[in-house]
């Protein structure tokens, strides 16, 4: 916190990022050079280090969103908007990351880029498109205070829905995608789980990392708004009040 | 589907982590320019703090 008790986001920012580089680092090491062959599917199978982690986090960030949301809607602090908007954000970036990945990997391993009758693949782009839909609605609302708040019940709506989805898939019939994880501890191998582990922590670290940086960012942004009106007011009396010049998107 | 040859599968998980490194790249790059952004703002905010103090002091 800063001495007018504002909360600061960036405090920690240089550690974690060194967490996330390190763990990644070490993750990419196992993967290549500790963790066995898949069997069935040889080399290609590596692809899951780095899918499956960035699944698994992109749902939890969405359900995290959701817990922000509540906190919002019962404290309406703008702080806890914020963490819901960066969360959200993040895991819809991550989202396009497990998209591209899994269809590189479906093709590798079943010849198709993408397959329609699989109930995994279909659940988690019906959440990604949902999430999609946050930031219109967002942006169509022009009162900052009702943009937050119905950001916040659309968070906490569709944060519900993401276990709920997860649990129907789980109980369906997979066609094609493999259930690695299942309830009995999977059939992986140590070194798959020691490697798997590593990787979803790094995913985890760089998760947060980029979360606290962006919050960082827009906490920065909306500070120098608040200076930017602060100068505005604070004329000598009698002045004329030039408007203050706004810096271009671009340098000129 | 059998398993691909390790120079084909290569190809797939070559592309796969390049994406993953792209996404995080192209980020950093987007934030990067927001807070050149700011600190651009900031840098006219503080030429005209300290132009209104100068003004004040005389």
């Amino acid at each position: 916190m800063d001495p007018s008790g504002n909360t600061l986001f960036g405090s920690g920012l240089k550690a974690l990022s060194l967490a996330s580089v390190l763990t990644l680092a070490a993750a990419l090491a196992l993967v290549f050079f500790y963790a066995p062959l898949d069997g069935d599917q040889g080399f290609i199978q590596k692809i899951f280090y780095v899918h499956v982690p960035m699944a698994i986090v992109a749902l939890s960030g969405f359900v995290v969103a959701a817990v922000f949301a509540v906190a919002h809607l019962r404290t309406r602090l703008a702080k806890y908007d914020m963490l819901s908007y960066v969360t959200i954000h993040m895991s819809v970036i991550f989202g396009v990351g497990v998209l591209i990945t899994g269809s590189i990997w479906a093709k590798g391993s079943w010849g198709k880029w993408w397959v329609w009758d699989e109930p995994t693949l279909v659940s988690f782009l019906i959440v990604f498109l949902l999430y999609a839909t946050y930031y219109p609605l967002r942006y169509s609302i022009e009162d900052p205070e009702r943009q937050a708040r119905y950001s916040s019940v659309f968070a906490i709506t569709a944060g519900a829905f993401v276990p709920v989805n997860f649990i129907v898939v789980r109980l369906s019939e997979s066609l094609v995608h493999p259930r690695v994880l299942n309830t009995t501890a999977g059939n992986m191998p140590g070194e798959m789980r020691l490697t798997f582990l590593v990787a979803l922590a790094g995913v985890a670290l760089l998760y947060a990392t980029l979360v606290k940086l962006e919050l960082t960012a827009k906490h920065a942004r909306m500070q120098l708004k608040t200076l930017r009106r602060m100068l505005e007011q604070d004329q000598p009396s009698g002045a004329v009040r030039p408007p203050l010049a706004t810096v271009p998107a671009k340098p000129e | 589907m059998p398993a691909l040859p390790l120079d084909e599968a290569g190809k797939y998980v070559a592309g796969a982590y390049a994406v993953f490194v792209t996404l995080i790249l192209v980020y950093v790059a987007i934030m990067a320019a927001k807070l050149q952004r700011i600190e651009r703002e900031l840098q006219v905010l503080v030429t005209l703090a300290e132009k209104r103090r100068r003004e004040r002091n005389r």
